[in-house]
């Protein structure tokens, strides 16, 4: 990142660019929330978004961390696309902590929520438009003619006589012109990159080992720090015997520090990973959990059913439920739901470096939260934020992880670092930490019971949803927590977009000692899990088609969703009627983050477990920035949603502590486990774009469980899928 | 504390730690290659692949004293050969990397395949790539991109 570093410095000589935010959205948002309060930048500062290098490279800022999901390559795409900068001499960079770097809707710097290019879309388009529109006005002054009289293409601003000058002769000349209130933004038919495939720009440097993530960064002196983490939430140490460890060459400090859940962690820090790892193998600690909770799995479910048979806070109330009492026993459903915790596992373990210098620090993370990690980082050293400096780096992907309301990692990589002020200190959180370390998509429960009328469609819905509460205890809460209900435990069921008249949603949210977090998708993951099984096994009672069905149930304002559908049902129609035998088709369909997606799977069964051979997702997530983007984001995200049924695909407590401890008992989907073919569709359309990070992951495994159900004549309503 | 030479991408390097030191650690730490990636410690996802004498190897848990006079190629150095080369152009152009963390493992895993077998059935992919995780989910573009490396170099 050190290249980089020195480019920002000699930026100021270069192009200005300025812009206003979208502020408003920001202050009723966050209204409630003191930690927002602050408004965002309404002005961005001068060379904040783009910089014209001597040899006519563009080097653009990406207001937001880059771990996976593509949006180094597409925001750089949008801004590009509006200045017409020549797309083969562009190159993107990661945005440092700041405030102009704050996400336009959200008042922080962050990634979630799929807000990327929903929030960011305009904000580039308008950067580029400015940009592009100061360029022109430079070279009109230069030649003596009127601006309307130039044209731009490919870095190079044309004259009306031949004239012709590259944006980097003219970048010094522009950065002197006033940054303009508004320019025009380009009629969409003119757009050059936008909703073209476009290769990624990381994509060379991650095939041949040069691209440097947030662990693989080295600095001159540095230290490396692991942490031993009681085996139970919120633990501290009775005793502590670290002669051992200690004795170690290369060994340099062992310490208590505080860590996630109230408790008290052993940070040991040594020269390196292997010393570290060895020294920490070598603590004895006796660890005291009086008071805490023991939290036990099956003993969470027990809890967890009668709850649910209990309405709880209301999330939605219409109609009357009357139906639920008077239709006849074989005209109602009662189907109980069990989720476990998940684990979101990214490929790169959580990390953060640090050196304190006493009156400033550094700071080097992988961190989807940069605003709030930066706060948490200056608290925890006694400084103002603007003492922090803080270097994104690019992560080894999060799906939520890396966006954790108390920082924890960001603060037992502070407390490291005050104790070894002056010196950089690594926090590297081993994969052991990472699966046992709590922060999991919750545990839930649901039980919805459904009265059939007599055409075949719920009549009336009651549904409870038993689980913790993601948002409480934390600056999301008064956002997120509304009456007594975590919205994201309720989204896609409260929100459906199924016509159903009488219809009743209430949440519990009992407290474990377990710390939970959002989980790419969030409450989606259950949520569309639970509706699209029970939509299909009322088609299917109703022996009616599943795509007509749902085509009939959803509300003509789900418009998304309804295109999704309806592609898909276009697309798979062929390979839908040459099924071989043993083979059964499974469909969803889920609206989430703005952005609707059906999905039709080809199951069969090999080895007791679902074997799926084919995919078919459609997506309407408006205008596709980047298409090929879209289609990737879309095939692996189906990937991901198969974590929830994979047979290890879930973390367990017993006694207080997480029962798995890496890869080998918490077991993500790999190769076999994948589709051998997914072709990925999207809605052709106009419409302001939409997120494509979380919306892949709910359909996927509904699908397959209705699939399952057509070979077996079983609901799986218990996940992780036992065997079949 | 040992002093070892190893063979790495063709160059002798000379490090002195600690016999039990895993390959990985000697790698990033001592010899600053990066590119191979720590990922689980225990060998269960593949992002530390490495080849030791044209053998996919997990380095995370290789004690460097059990390396010998075994050559090692690393991510590093698998472009100066004509399948790693060819792979790599492969993952390029089929987009196949997301977040890019397991991509080296996946790679180093590729070659290693292809190498033995010229024209994998999915059913060879599957046994030979089986062990390596990529968390994102690129796994079909991860087929592919094989796919068009093995036309390449028929």
């Amino acid at each position: 990142m050190a290249a980089i570093a020195n480019q920002s410095l000699t930026r100021r000589a270069f192009l200005r660019v300025s812009a206003t935010a979208a502020g408003g959205l920001l202050i009723s948002f966050y209204l409630d929330s003191p930690l927002f309060a602050q408004s965002p930048a309404k002005v961005y500062p001068p060379d904040a978004f783009v910089h014209i290098q001597p040899d006519n490279t563009v080097v653009i800022t990406v207001n937001r961390l880059e771990f996976g999901q593509g949006v180094q390559t597409s925001l750089p795409m949008v801004l590009a696309d509006e200045m017409d900068a020549d797309w083969s001499h562009v190159v993107a960079e990661l945005a440092p902590a700041a405030d102009v770097y704050r996400d336009p809707f959200y008042g922080i710097q962050m990634v979630g929520g799929s807000g990327s290019i929903a929030h960011s879309f305009q904000q580039y388009r308008e950067l580029g438009a400015k940009t592009r529109a100061m360029l022109i006005a430079a070279a009109a002054q230069k030649w003596n003619v009127k601006p309307e009289q130039c044209r731009t293409e490919l870095s190079v601003v044309h004259g009306p006589n031949g004239q012709s000058l590259k944006y980097a002769d003219l970048a010094t000349a522009a950065a002197n012109l006033p940054v303009p209130e508004t320019a025009p933004l380009k009629d969409p038919k003119a757009f050059r990159l936008i909703g073209n495939d476009t290769r990624r720009l990381d994509g060379r440097p991650k095939c041949d080992g040069s691209l440097k993530f947030g662990l693989d960064l080295d600095l001159p002196g540095m230290k490396i720090a692991l942490v031993a983490h009681p085996p139970i939430f919120g633990a501290h140490p009775k005793s502590i015997d670290d002669k051992a460890a200690r004795s170690l060459p290369g060994v340099l400090d062992v310490f208590e520090i505080s860590t996630l859940a109230k408790g008290t962690a052993v940070a040991v820090v040594a020269d390196k990973f292997w010393t570290a790892k060895q020294a920490r193998d070598r603590l004895q600690i006796d660890w005291d959990s009086t008071g805490l909770q023991p939290a036990d799995t099956p003993q969470l479910f027990d809890q967890f059913k009668q709850l649910a048979a209990t309405p709880g806070n209301v999330a939605v109330s219409r109609g009357d439920l009357n139906a639920l009492d008077t239709a006849p026993t074989d005209h109602r459903l009662i189907a109980e739901y069990e989720f476990p915790y998940l684990a979101h596992t990214p490929m790169e373990p959580l990390n953060t470096t640090i050196r304190f210098d006493g009156d400033r620090a550094e700071v080097w993370a992988p961190s989807q939260f940069q605003t709030i990690d930066q706060m948490a980082i200056a608290q925890t050293l006694g400084l103002q934020p603007a003492q922090v400096t803080f270097h994104t780096e690019m992560a080894g992907g999060g799906f939520g992880r890396r966006a954790v309301p108390d920082s924890h990692v960001q603060r037992e990589a502070a407390q490291i670092a005050k104790r070894m002020k002056g010196t950089p200190v690594k926090l590297i959180w081993t994969r052991e930490d990472d699966v046992q370390g709590g922060y999991y998509r919750p545990m839930h429960v649901h039980r919805v019971e459904i009265a059939i009328g007599p055409d075949g469609l719920p009549s009336a819905w009651r549904h409870v949803i038993v689980g913790q509460s993601i948002a409480a205890g934390t600056p999301f809460a008064a956002m997120m927590v509304k009456d007594g209900v975590d919205r994201t435990a309720v989204e896609g069921v409260a929100d459906t977009h199924y016509d159903i008249a009488n219809f009743h949603v209430s949440a519990h949210h009992p407290e474990v000692n377990v710390p939970v977090l959002w989980w790419r998708s969030v409450g989606n993951t259950h949520t569309g899990f639970v509706m699209e099984t029970l939509i299909e096994e009322l088609a299917l009672r109703a022996k009616a088609d599943p795509i007509a069905y749902r085509r009939k149930l959803l509300k003509p304002e789900a418009k998304k969703t309804l295109a999704a559908l309806n592609l898909m049902d276009q697309k798979s129609a062929a390979w839908r009627k040459q099924l071989p035998s043993g083979h059964a088709i499974g469909f969803a369909c889920h609206e989430c983050f703005g952005t609707g997606v059906a999905c039709a799977a080809e199951v069969s069964i090999e080895n007791h477990r679902p074997r799926i051979h084919r995919v078919t997702v459609a997506v309407d997530c408006g205008r596709a920035v980047n298409p090929l983007s879209v289609q990737s984001q879309f095939q692996a995200g189906t990937v991901f949603g198969l974590t929830q049924i994979v047979p290890r695909g879930a973390i367990t407590l017993k006694d207080g502590s997480v029962v798995q401890n890496n890869f080998d008992g918490f077991t993500p989907p790999y190769i076999a486990d994948a589709p051998v073919a997914i072709d990925v569709h999207i809605v052709p359309s106009d419409d302001a774009p939409t997120g494509c990070g979380e919306p892949p992951v709910p359909v996927i495994s509904p699908a397959v469980v209705n699939a399952l159900f057509r070979l077996t004549g079983k609901w799986f309503r218990s996940l992780p899928l036992s065997n079949i | 504390m040992e002093s070892y030479t190893l063979t790495i991408n063709g160059q002798s390097k000379q490090v002195t730690v600690d016999p039990s030191t895993p390959l990985l650690w000697v790698l990033r730490e001592e010899l600053k290659m990066t590119g191979t990636k720590f990922g689980c410690g225990i060998s269960a996802c593949g992002a530390c692949t490495v080849h030791v004498a044209g053998i996919a190897t997990r380095s995370c848990v290789l004690p460097v004293s059990l390396v010998g006079d075994r050559p090692i190629v690393t991510i590093e150095g698998i472009g100066q050969d004509a399948v790693g080369r060819a792979v790599q152009d492969a993952w390029v152009s089929e987009d196949v990397v997301q977040c890019g963390y397991c991509q080296s493992g996946q790679i180093m895993a590729a070659v290693a395949l292809l190498k033995s077998i010229r024209k994998p059935t999915d059913s060879n992919i599957e046994q030979s790539m089986g062990g390596n995780l990529c968390r994102c989910g690129t796994y079909i573009r991860i087929r592919q991109a094989i796919k068009t490396a093995s036309q390449k170099l028929l």
